[in-house]
């Protein structure tokens, strides 16, 4: 009986097994065996491919195309994580009170999640125009032309807030359904306990929301970063990581040296270090997470 | 107290609406613009209240690009691939989540957490050396290249786990006696009672795969078998622009992704907030 058990289920496992090893650990692993090789996507047959040593992370941290990159990232996350939980936590305390009409309104905060990142950075790529988009013109509206211009996406300065501003965009109604799935689980007791007691709502907030949604926050805020280090579509459609390496990402490196420059080696020892950051990223929510399962 | 009530409703309906009108005004100026069969107007009208004005409803736009980028055949390819992953791994990926929820066998607890343990590997972090492994396999500019890598789905596989594992024995047993096969258990007693879970994988496939760009770009160039992602992308990069076209291009790709949404509004969000239970 257990050992025809065992037979089912390892017949049950086969196509799933087969093809995650296939497609998902036989390339997770050789991206570690490669980042120590000069291989290349298409090979010389008069260079063939060597082990070559720690030399393409040698080479990693005089990169200064990479150092921007990992900056870029951080940077991006700095300014997106916060920005984008907030106004997620925000948005679903507004919708869940359950006003008239909050369904309608929640539609429309989720909607853009389901729109493409690649229609979405083309949208915003003309909405950003220096001399003729419709930002600028609203900007310099509304501050009775005080706000000057802005060359978006060409300047420096501005390129990668002006792709933060889009991802918050396109992705906020994501965090935001994960919190209102969080707000629904409170019991309402307790706001009612606090309401008698004559607490205000800031009062309310502090003490009763952000307590119980401290587990559903800590999600959000790893996957947020998470995603930020993922950081591709945008880049690829809108600025090719210009103007000056202003908007370079690490992923949008490893494509480019890896596709683009066909240097797999390379490109293998910046999946590394990327993989590693995310790691770091998920073992941190662990901690977080297991602290608040012994409490 | 009441009348505090009111002014504090008041504030939050001002907030919705400000807030409504800031995820809206995009997909808007996308659509108005589509209409518009002159470039030149359309970056007149941008820079005013004008780029939410259909000035004019012309059709133009949109038969251009169903001459000029193929538009028929890369909403074909998107389809057939997102299409077969999504059937073939709802398939692979319950089927072995039954088996792990199911059956008491040696190395159970020990597939189980390795299976979760790869929920955490980004595709990013494998997408070279696949790339190596499927050039070498001369996969490179097909569309199987673009879907076969991603039926079997660890993510998917653990919410069809949890899912199975909450699911209560009974009816199970009652076919067990029956005589019924338990391929034919899983088959039609337990996939049948599974139509939350599988709307659920269905929807998050969806999303995580008609948007991909990053693949595509690297193993799909030829319009034969290029995406709709793949497409825009390369119509996008041509200069000039032609941003009729491009808009009227990015409607068509957006604007049947929202209906569906709008009509399974529920089930969308329900699937999304189902994603955020893991940790």
């Amino acid at each position: 009986m257990q050992r025809r058990e065992a037979r089912a289920a390892w017949t049950f496992s086969l196509p799933a097994l087969l093809l995650l090893t296939a497609f998902l650990i036989v390339p997770f692993v050789l991206a570690f065996a490669l980042a120590f090789t000069d291989q290349r996507l298409i090979p010389n047959p008069r260079l063939p491919t060597e082990f070559v040593g720690l030399r393409n992370f040698e080479r990693l941290l005089q990169d200064a195309t990479f150092q921007r990159a990992l900056l870029n990232n951080f940077a991006f996350a700095a300014f997106v994580v916060p920005v984008q939980s907030a106004l997620a936590l925000a948005m679903a305390m507004l919708v869940n009170q359950r006003l008239r009409g909050s369904l309608v309104f929640r539609t429309i905060y989720f909607s853009p999640v389901v729109t493409t990142m690649v229609v979405v950075s083309a949208i915003w790529f003309l909405l950003y125009n220096p001399t003729e988009g419709f930002i600028n013109a609203f900007l310099g509206a509304i501050s009775f032309g005080l706000i000057e211009p802005i060359a978006w996406l060409q300047d420096t300065r501005s390129a990668l807030a002006a792709i933060a501003i889009l991802s918050i965009w396109q992705g906020v109604g994501f965090q935001m359904v994960i919190f209102l799935a969080g707000l629904q689980e409170i019991a309402q007791q307790l706001y009612e306990a606090a309401r008698i007691d004559g607490a205000n709502r800031l009062q309310m907030f502090r003490s009763i929301t952000l307590p119980s949604l401290r587990n559903t926050t800590i999600f959000v805020i790893i996957s947020t970063t998470i995603l930020a280090f993922r950081l591709y579509d945008q880049v690829k459609i809108m600025t090719q990581g210009g103007p000056q390496n202003a908007t370079q990402t690490v992923v949008y490196q490893i494509e480019r040296v890896g596709f683009g420059q066909l240097r797999v080696g390379y490109a293998s020892a910046l999946t590394v270090v990327f993989f590693l950051i995310v790691l770091a990223v998920a073992l941190l929510q662990r901690r977080f997470l297991r602290e608040e399962r012994t409490v | 107290m009441v009348r505090r009530a009111a002014w504090t409703h008041a504030l939050d309906y001002l907030l919705m609406t400000l807030l409504a009108a800031f995820f809206l005004f995009p997909v808007v100026i996308m659509l108005v613009s589509s209409f518009k069969p002159d470039d030149a107007l359309i970056m007149r009208h941008m820079s005013s209240g004008m780029a939410f004005v259909p000035t004019e409803v012309s059709l133009q736009n949109y038969r251009d690009v169903f001459a000029n980028v193929a538009f028929l055949k890369a909403l074909r390819n998107s389809v057939l691939i997102v299409g077969s992953i999504v059937v073939i791994g709802l398939f692979v990926n319950s089927l072995i989540a039954y088996g792990l929820a199911r059956f008491r066998f040696r190395g159970r607890a020990l597939l189980v957490s390795v299976v979760i343990a790869l929920i955490i590997i980004p595709f990013e972090s494998i997408a070279v050396p696949l790339l190596l492994i499927v050039n070498r396999f001369g996969w490179l500019d097909t569309l199987y290249v673009q879907a076969i890598p991603f039926i079997a789905d660890a993510f998917s596989i653990f919410l069809f786990y949890q899912f199975f594992i909450q699911v209560p024995r009974d009816l199970e047993e009652a076919a067990v006696v029956d005589g019924a096969s338990r391929f034919r258990i899983y088959w039609s007693v337990v996939l049948p009672l599974s139509r939350p879970i599988i709307a659920t994988v269905t929807i998050l496939l969806f999303l995580r795969h008609w948007g991909q760009l990053l693949w595509p770009v690297m193993v799909a160039r030829s319009v034969e078998v290029r995406p709709l992602t793949v497409a825009m992308q390369q119509f996008f990069g041509q200069q000039p622009r032609e941003w009729g076209q491009i808009m009227a291009f990015a409607a068509m790709i957006t604007i049947p992704v929202l209906i569906v949404y709008l009509l399974f509004n529920r089930w969308f969000v329900q699937s999304i907030a189902s994603s955020g239970v893991k940790g």
